[in-house]
């Protein structure tokens, strides 16, 4: 099996004041060695909770797990016990979390929480750990890392906040580095040292990135593979060339052409109406449906399943069935480079 | 083109539905005001209601019960003195210690005592019932006292102090600090080189420090409120000072001032019925909780009922009025929670 | 654009916040530009860089250390009467970042729509009021049965635009959009976008669009503005700012941001700028940019560089766009 992590047909709930919300319904991914797959998805779409997932991160109550697998290596992590699941975490699977600022422990020197892990998860001596957390902090770029070493937190800006938090991750030379969010909370330009760092550093250590994320540049920047979350379902995957040149579901359509283009001179973005669904009360059929330009009376009442377009592409719409009307995507949608 | 296989789809499902994309924009549940989902929230936790029921309870009865003989809580009668309690029902159920009996022997008919005394008399022969109950009346009296000064003073001091900011608020918040300063119970013996001990002083004590907390959270919660964006959007469009104060400040704080009122309400009537144990604060004839236990606790080991009811009943104040409060904070705050 | 109307005319604007003793933040430092009568005018930069600071001056939610802005040709910082500022907070109002913080939450939609209806007198009766508060409803695409109802029932999205309803409620001329999209969702931020355009278009608004996302401000400005540190760097015509780039900091900045075309992602070449933007409280000398600036020469360390029309309607602020500059280098 070349699949290092696989999701299948996973449920989370979490029961609120205003009833039971299903914030992921049913999802199903595949990740290989080396790879990074992003998932992409507004708020509320579950992507979040479905990363938090893999790590059992997932507080219970109020959250539960109702249904799935998470293979990791053919292991279903959901199975784990509490002390099996933290040898996982940090050593085979990390996480990258969205705020750097409240990433990091203040009171403790940012070496000490790079040495934590691999003291505890491969019995460093103290001084062998010490030499590995300079050599990660060279890695992910920080200048001078001799005396970084034994500094605190605030004493590192945003960006070197975040190649910390990276440099964490990375510690125990996980096969699985889970970044949610990663770049949302900085500026533009730190972002663009962040999106390099992470690619030169999965060239050298061969790690599969699952990366959470809103912004599509970023993916396109980042990723190979692609998922679409809506209301707590995939409702599309493929890689990149395929999602952005070719989509087939006309929520990717809508997210696509509701981001302006800056070579773009036309006058009106077009916006997709109306608020995603309450998944309190899920829709039965296309969590979509309602707010979808060319909705049919199937999608209101029946679920489409995966429709495999491609060895690689699946969409879960009614649209890519024969008996569908044909419609023809966006016009900006598939237009190649300028 | 492919096809789903599912019999249950039929051709003419394929047809456009009608949706109306403005649908999306409704919104479904029942609209509900701060202070109706409070209500609604607090209705819901059981402790919370079942110590409203109490605490009404202990009101009315210690309004009605010095009423309800004719014992008077000053009458001594020598004859009386230290007799365990008796009702003439529930005499009969064995595990009550309302038989009238002590260490085994019925000390009434011993006595060839015909009246009931239902929580017994004390050592001056006088009736525990009705001085039960009227010292429940003083510290329920000092609990308004502190809910009154709370209000008035603490709430008008934090909110000038936040609000006037600079100079204002920085004099005001020295004097707090000196005053803060000031144990309460070397307040307390000062204030008793000048007054008498007994419900003045302690209403004065309580009144000069009682309301610091509160003017401590409501200066912090306008200090933080200024600076919501509501409150700027207020100020855009020319808002007068009052119109921010009631509209915006006062209504998003009362939540918070409710609660702390609440909290402050049985650390005043143990406040009361510490000094009035230790002799600083009500002094006989008058009862209060506090004295009543001091004076039954000399005769502890033989006559235990004496210590009993006054302890059930300044137990329960307590204890009500705690889970009250935080049945109120996880009303008004569903985020601090979980 | 020359023969335009000025609306907002700013000049060396700064804004110091104390800090400590001694010390003071200066987030706006010396800051000019001109809005004109119905055009967007974009600002942009990252955190920090004193673009809400600015909007928030220019409005007078924070007093002006120095400078001035002039409003349809008045003065409108230092004291002024009572009258005169009831007359600015219905002639400019605010739209706001964090759609959850800019509602009152124990308010209704109605009350909080009305409530500059009610400050400034513009309903004679409760029925008046009532269906002014609704047509603005409907104005921005929500319906008057959400009149009743409490902010945290709305999304992010809609709680924004009953915030786009509040500012529209007196009728002002000039509107400050101070990020109203950076906490959306993508396809909620084209929503409001278009909202936003329609508006202006139908009503014949003026705004100050303020925003971090560069290919927003770009969509919807006019003329866009780049910030740095307080200062402006650049600002010209969006096509132009785009297609033209003068300042490296624009530059760069327009090369960082990711596309959404893997296609262009694989092939770009980034302009990757070292480190972080320095502290506001001590500034660098001279150009605030040359600690970052790849093409940083002797001289933005000593002089500030001037703020120049280096082209027309293209401003910039910065020494190899500077004739002076460029002589004394080839000498």
């Amino acid at each position: 099996m070349d699949n290092i992590l696989e999701l299948k047909d996973l449920h989370v709930s979490f029961d609120t004041f205003s009833g039971e919300v299903q914030a992921v319904r049913g999802v199903n991914l595949e990740l290989k060695k080396g790879e990074t797959l992003a998932i992409v998805g507004e708020s509320g779409s579950g992507k979040s909770v479905t990363s938090k997932t893999i790590m059992g991160l997932i507080p219970k109550p109020p959250g539960k797990i109702k249904n799935g697998e998470i293979l990791f290596e053919g292991k279903d992590l959901l199975k784990f016990s509490n002390k099996e699941m933290q040898r996982v975490r940090g050593k085979e699977i990390s996480m990258i979390f969205q705020d750097p600022m409240t990433a990091l422990n203040p009171t403790m020197k940012v070496g000490k929480q790079i040495m934590e892990g691999l003291i505890k998860h491969q019995n460093m001596s103290k001084s062998d750990a010490k030499k590995r957390a300079i050599e990660l902090l060279e890695l992910v770029g920080i200048p001078n890392p001799d005396a970084r070493v034994d500094q605190y937190p605030h004493e590192f800006s945003g960006g070197m906040r975040q190649r910390v938090v990276i440099a964490i991750a990375l510690a125990c030379n996980p096969k699985v580095l889970i970044a949610d969010e990663p770049t949302t909370a900085l500026d533009v330009t730190i972002q663009a040292q962040i999106l390099d760092l992470m690619k030169d550093l999965q060239d050298k250590t061969g790690t599969a990135i699952v990366l959470i994320t809103h912004d599509l540049g970023v993916v396109a920047n980042l990723a190979q593979k692609v998922a679409v979350m809506y209301g707590g379902k995939v409702v599309e995957t493929g890689t990149v060339d395929e999602i952005f040149y070719n989509p087939k579901h006309p929520y990717t359509w809508g997210l696509l052409s509701s981001m302006p283009k800056l070579h773009d001179h036309s006058n009106k973005l077009l916006a997709i109406p109306g608020s995603p669904p309450d998944l309190s009360d899920p829709p039965k059929g296309c969590p979509f449906a309602a707010r979808c330009p060319h909705a049919m009376k199937v999608c209101v009442d029946h679920m489409p399943g995966y429709f495999e377009l491609s060895e690689t592409q699946k969409s879960a719409c009614w649209l890519v069935d024969e008996r569908a009307p044909k419609v023809n995507p966006p016009e900006t949608i598939g237009v190649r480079g300028e | 083109m492919m096809k789903m296989p599912n019999n249950d789809i039929t051709n003419d499902m394929f047809l456009p539905a009608d949706i109306d994309t403005t649908q999306s924009e409704k919104i479904s549940r029942q609209s509900l005001s701060f202070w109706k989902d409070a209500r609604k929230r607090l209705a819901k936790n059981k402790g919370a209601m079942i110590s409203l029921v109490i605490i009404i309870f202990i009101v009315i009865i210690s309004l009605i019960g010095p009423h309800m003989n004719n014992y008077g809580a000053y009458k001594q009668n020598l004859h009386l003195v230290n007799l365990p309690a008796k009702i003439p029902v529930l005499e009969k159920i064995s595990f009550l210690p309302f038989n009238g009996t002590e260490h085994g022997v019925d000390i009434y008919e011993q006595r060839h005592i015909k009246q009931n005394f239902w929580f017994g008399t004390d050592d001056l022969g006088r009736d525990l019932w009705t001085r039960t109950w009227k010292g429940t009346q003083i510290s329920l009296l000092i609990a308004v006292i502190a809910a009154l000064a709370d209000l008035v003073i603490g709430v008008a001091y934090g909110g000038i102090s936040a609000y006037y900011g600079k100079h204002v608020d920085n004099v005001m918040q020295r004097i707090v600090e000196v005053l803060s300063g000031i144990p309460n119970l070397v307040l307390i013996i000062l204030l008793i080189l000048v007054l008498q001990p007994g419900l003045l002083t302690i209403t004065i004590a309580i009144v000069s420090t009682g309301w610091i907390s509160m003017s401590r959270i409501v200066r912090g919660q306008m200090l933080r409120l200024k600076s919501e964006e509501y409150v700027y959007a207020s100020q855009t469009l020319g808002a007068s000072n009052s119109r921010i104060i009631f509209k915006h400040l006062v209504p998003n704080t009362s939540g918070q001032i409710i609660i702390n009122t609440m909290f402050s309400v049985p650390s005043a009537i143990f406040f009361e019925a510490f000094l009035s144990f230790i002799g600083l604060g009500i002094r006989d004839p008058q009862a209060s909780l506090g004295s009543l236990i001091n004076r039954a606790y000399g005769v502890f080991q033989i006559h235990p009922s004496q210590v009993l009811f006054p302890s059930i009943v300044i137990c329960l104040l307590l204890i009500c009025f705690n889970i009250l409060g935080d049945g109120l904070r996880d009303a008004f705050d569903p985020k601090l929670r979980k | 654009m020359s023969n335009k109307e000025k609306l907002l005319e700013v000049k060396n604007l700064k804004k110091h916040f104390p800090v400590g003793r001694n010390l003071s933040l200066k987030a706006v430092d010396g800051v000019d530009f001109d809005i004109y009568k119905g055009e967007i005018l974009g600002l942009v930069g990252e955190s920090g860089c004193g673009k809400s600071t600015t909007g928030r001056t220019i409005i007078r939610l924070y007093n002006a250390t120095d400078g001035s802005v002039k409003f349809a040709n008045k003065e409108i910082t230092g004291k002024k009467s009572k009258k005169e500022l009831k007359e600015l907070n219905r002639r400019m109002q605010m739209i706001f970042q964090d759609p959850y913080a800019s509602l009152n939450p124990r308010m209704t939609v109605k009350d909080i729509i009305a409530e500059g209806i009610d400050i400034h007198g513009l309903a004679k009766s409760s029925k008046e009021r009532n269906e002014r508060v609704y047509e603005l409803l409907e104005t921005v695409g929500l319906n008057r049965e959400h009149a009743n109802r409490y902010p945290h029932e709305f999304s992010g999205g809609q709680r924004q635009r009953i915030g786009i309803a509040r500012a529209l409620a007196v009728e002002p001329d000039f509107i400050i959009a101070d990020e109203p999209i950076s906490a959306l969702d993508v396809s909620i931020q084209a929503q409001v976008v278009n909202l936003l355009q329609e508006l202006q278009q139908e009503h014949g608004l003026t705004y100050l669009f303020i925003a971090h996302d560069l290919s927003m401000v770009k969509h919807i400005s006019d003329r866009v503005g780049v910030m740095y540190l307080g200062n402006m760097a650049e600002l010209a015509p969006s096509d132009e700012l785009y297609d033209n780039p003068l300042h490296p900091y624009t530059q760069a900045l327009l090369s960082a941001i990711p596309v959404p075309d893997p296609e262009i992602e694989r092939t770009r070449e980034r302009i990757i700028l070292e480190g972080d933007v320095p502290s506001p409280i001590d500034p660098p000398s001279g150009c605030r940019f040359r600690t970052r600036c790849p093409m940083a020469m002797e001289i933005c360390a000593i002089v500030r560089p001037k703020w120049h029309e280096a082209r027309e309607g293209h401003w910039v602020a910065c020494h190899l766009h500077n004739e002076e500059a460029n002589e004394t280098k080839e000498d």
